[in-house]
């Protein structure tokens, strides 16, 4: 059950200037993008679970971002919101991924031979790999509207669906809500627990309901694939490694990801997924492929040198600190990934972080020689599509 | 009919094809089967309500105590005429496990209806809040007569300042965890409205957090008089602090004796206060303003929430009846350290917290002393048990400053009039 607003058609005995939320000190996607007129057209209509467009925006009004940073502003109850609220979804969307329009269409390849090199980042700068996506399960509604029979219901499905793993991924599931004193000790230390959300952003979209209930960890032996069900999604994937192998980091991402989906398609509950929006995830900006794909790289001078943020743009690439977002950076050492997520593959995206990552390495080391790196500035790589 | 529509059509153009034909949202979203799975309608099957109860295990709040799955299996599919629902009450006691020292209540109501509604729930609740109160059976005394009070004027080598607050809610509108943009807006236009027709002592004027300026936010930081977005996980997690801080604000007499919090845990908090110990006037202030108040808004047609079983309705169940707090600053640096203190306190029926409010501890030697019941005895009963209790405290106050003896009073019973009304007696 949704936090709040389940008493729609109760609220339209209000009028529309009665009930539009006060957005002038407001700087986040939504409030760019809201109007009365939009809010109007879409305060009478509900997705099949219920779900309702001041629902949609709540975490948004609550949270009225910062001078700085645009925040998105709106979440996702079920797979339908992204189409009954496509009056307000799709500019967002298209805001929050460079222009993409309602009527572009999302490529997903999750071959990992098509990724070319990826082998051969040098482990003297590049400390770990790591990519990340998320999945949602269709026929359940989405962290912030679902019940609590849901939530266990995708837990349940999960851990069948991850215990049945072998090879390399056989692994354990790790419940928030009876793991024992050593076995969280031990997830601290692989960095691998997550805590209840703090932040208000998703706080304000009622995502931390009836914590820690149905919420656990899954990793595999080797600790090199790691799953977090119930989180700020349905299940976030996550496969690591220290060192610069990305290739190897890809290929078990892609096919962890292939054998759990073909265990869900078995139940008739494969992953929400559609041509224009890719993966659907909770959040407008996971969509597409929801891929994080990065490494922490060594680039102490690079890192200081007058065109790194430059650099960065025209690669696609972000920087963050190694605690993750909104983090700085300690020791020169950075957290680089993609910055798009919809309009290009997996593929696409991993591909543009290793020939990102490749270049700055090389760049570094000629710094280090004292030399000038003019010369290899790239040009501005293509927006997706 | 429902069930051919489902052979007939499917899929998400349903709706579209629906609404085309000028069926209403929400009966395409009944028959609606998409690729997704379950609509609202079929998910009650999927999903009984032992598939939904909640893990209470590790928990220790009212709550916990008295939902057993029977009781959430009765009321699961159940909803207030505003359309509230079981599970919005609960979230907060669902989660927010609880103290083991502090027995929390966990559950709110969304409008005057869940307490009728989701009875079943709020009268264990309310029965193991207030000391065994039974709404089914007994009545609550409603008294505002501030002339009953006696010996109200305390020694103010001892007593610092005196306060009494309590809550009211506008009836006909949803209350702060449920309440709409729109209605919490008219609670603000109400009330201010109301406010605006007092006289004398009582004219004053009303600060809206969203347009006051910085210096009337540094004056009433002051005043001690500004509250803030609430960050207690008690509140949030039960939505009381949506679209902050749209339609909350602050109003006040001019001579700050006076003052009405609006939209903050409750439609509103009324309080009298003033420094030093003239309790009797704090309380006559109270219910003067209350009463004026009160008739302001009956010239416009609302009315205050209340009824006989539950007294005053406010949003969490431990401020039903009277929802009354009436305490003090009071300075007792030796019996403060006397192993008696608390004892004296329970036997009195008073509590004490910090200078800080609720939660917070004792600074130096003074504490907050006020009422511990709110249901089941009246507002005039409860300042009375105040004033006495108080007058006791500093009795033994002095007693200990001439190294005399004291005695631990014996204890008074927790609900008074209601008996002899049961009874007859």
């Amino acid at each position: 059950m949704p936090f709040g607003n389940t008493h729609n058609n109760f609220k339209l005995n209000y009028s529309v200037e009665d009930e539009f939320p006060d957005l002038t000190k407001h700087n986040n996607h939504m409030a760019k993008v809201l109007t009365k007129e939009m809010y109007a057209k879409l305060r009478d209509k509900q997705t099949p679970t219920g779900f309702t467009v001041d629902d949609v925006i709540q975490t948004g009004v609550d949270n009225p971002g910062h001078p700085f940073i645009m925040t998105v502003g709106c979440v996702a109850g079920d797979e339908e919101s992204y189409e009954v609220f496509k009056d307000l979804l799709d500019p967002v969307i298209s805001d929050r991924h460079g222009g993409y329009k309602a009527t572009d269409k999302h490529k997903t390849d999750l071959n990992f031979e098509n990724l070319k090199g990826g082998d051969d980042l040098d482990p003297n700068y590049v400390l770990s790999s790591r990519v990340r996506t998320g999945r949602s399960i269709k026929g359940y509604a989405l962290p912030p509207h679902n019940s609590r029979g849901e939530r266990r219901a995708v837990e349940k499905l999960s851990v069948e669906a991850l215990n049945s793993l072998d090879g390399e991924f056989k692994g354990k599931y790790y419940p928030l809500k009876s793991m024992t004193d050593a076995e969280q000790e031990q997830l601290i230390a692989d960095h691998f627990l997550f805590d209840k959300p703090v932040s208000p952003l998703l706080l304000g979209a009622g995502m931390a309901r009836d914590w820690p209930d149905a919420r656990g960890i899954w990793h595999n032996e080797n600790k090199t694939f790691l799953v977090w069900v119930n989180e700020e999604d349905h299940l976030r994937v996550i496969s690591m490694q220290k060192g610069g192998n990305m290739k190897e980091v890809f290929k078990r991402f892609c096919v962890g990801l292939q054998r759990i989906e073909e265990i869900f398609k078995k139940h008739n509950h494969g992953f929400m997924w559609n041509e224009h929006l890719g993966f659907i995830l909770t959040c407008p900006s996971n969509l597409g492929t929801g891929l994080r794909g990065g490494v922490h790289v060594k680039l102490p001078k690079l890192s200081t040198h007058a065109k790194f943020e430059e650099i960065l743009n025209r690669l696609r690439l972000q920087k963050r600190g190694t605690g993750g977002v909104d983090t700085a950076s300690v020791g020169g050492v950075f957290d680089i990934s993609n910055a798009d997520r919809i309009g290009s593959s997996e593929v696409d995206q991993v591909q543009c972080v290793v020939d990102g990552v490749k270049l700055m390495v090389e760049m570094e080391k000629k710094l280090e020689k004292g030399e000038s790196i003019d010369s290899m500035i790239p040009a501005q790589k293509a927006p997706p599509l | 009919m429902a069930s051919m529509f489902t052979r007939v059509l499917s899929g998400r153009n349903t709706a579209v094809i629906m609404a085309g034909l000028g069926a209403g949202t929400l009966v395409s979203s009944y028959i609606m089967m998409t690729e997704s799975g379950v609509s609202a309608g079929e998910k009650k099957k999927l999903y009984p309500p032992s598939a939904d109860y909640p893990d209470l295990r590790k928990h220790n709040n009212c709550l916990a105590s008295a939902l057993t799955p029977a009781v959430y299996g009765q009321l699961r599919d159940k909803l207030t005429p505003n359309n509230w629902s079981l599970d919005q009450c609960i979230q907060t006691g669902v989660d927010n496990p609880g103290h083991p020292f502090i027995k929390t209540v966990g559950m709110v109501a969304g409008d005057e209806e869940s307490y009728e509604v989701f009875a079943e729930i709020f009268n264990p609740v309310i029965k193991d809040r207030h000391n065994g109160y039974d709404p089914t059976t007994m009545k609550h005394p409603t008294d505002l007569d501030s002339s009953k009070i006696t010996s109200g004027m305390f020694d103010e080598n001892y007593v610092l300042s005196s306060r009494v607050r309590t809550g009211r809610s506008i009836r006909g509108l949803s209350l702060p965890p449920a309440c709409t943009r729109a209605e919490r807006r008219e609670v603000e236009r109400v009330v201010v409205q109301g406010l605006s027709g007092l006289k004398d002592d009582l004219a004053g004027k009303y600060y809206s957090l969203t347009e006051m300026t910085e210096q009337e936010q540094q004056q009433l930081i002051d005043d001690h008089f500004l509250f803030d977005k609430p960050v207690s996980p008690l509140l949030t997690c039960a939505g009381m602090a949506r679209d902050w801080p749209d339609a909350r604000g602050i109003w006040h007499n001019n001579e700050k004796t006076f003052l009405i919090w609006i939209n903050e845990e409750d439609h509103t908090r009324v309080i009298s206060m003033e420094k030093g110990g003239n309790m009797k006037r704090v309380f006559e202030r109270f219910c003067r303003g209350l009463k004026e108040v009160e008739r302001l808004i009956q010239e416009r047609g609302w009315e205050f929430m209340w009824n006989e079983r539950l007294g005053y309705i406010l949003t969490c169940p431990s401020n039903l009846g009277t929802g009354l707090r009436a305490g003090v600053h009071v300075r007792l640096p030796l019996l403060s350290k006397d192993s008696r203190f608390n004892k004296i306190l329970d036997n009195l029926r008073l509590q004490k917290r910090g200078t800080g409010g609720v939660d917070t501890a004792a600074v130096g030697d003074t504490f907050d002393i006020s009422n511990l019941d709110r249901l089941g005895k009246s507002e005039v009963e409860l300042v009375q048990c105040v004033i006495d209790g108080v007058n006791y405290l500093i009795d033994c106050e002095k007693k200990l400053e001439k190294s005399q003896d004291i005695s631990i009073p014996p204890p008074k019973r927790k609900m008074e009039v209601l008996y002899t009304q049961v009874n007859g007696c």
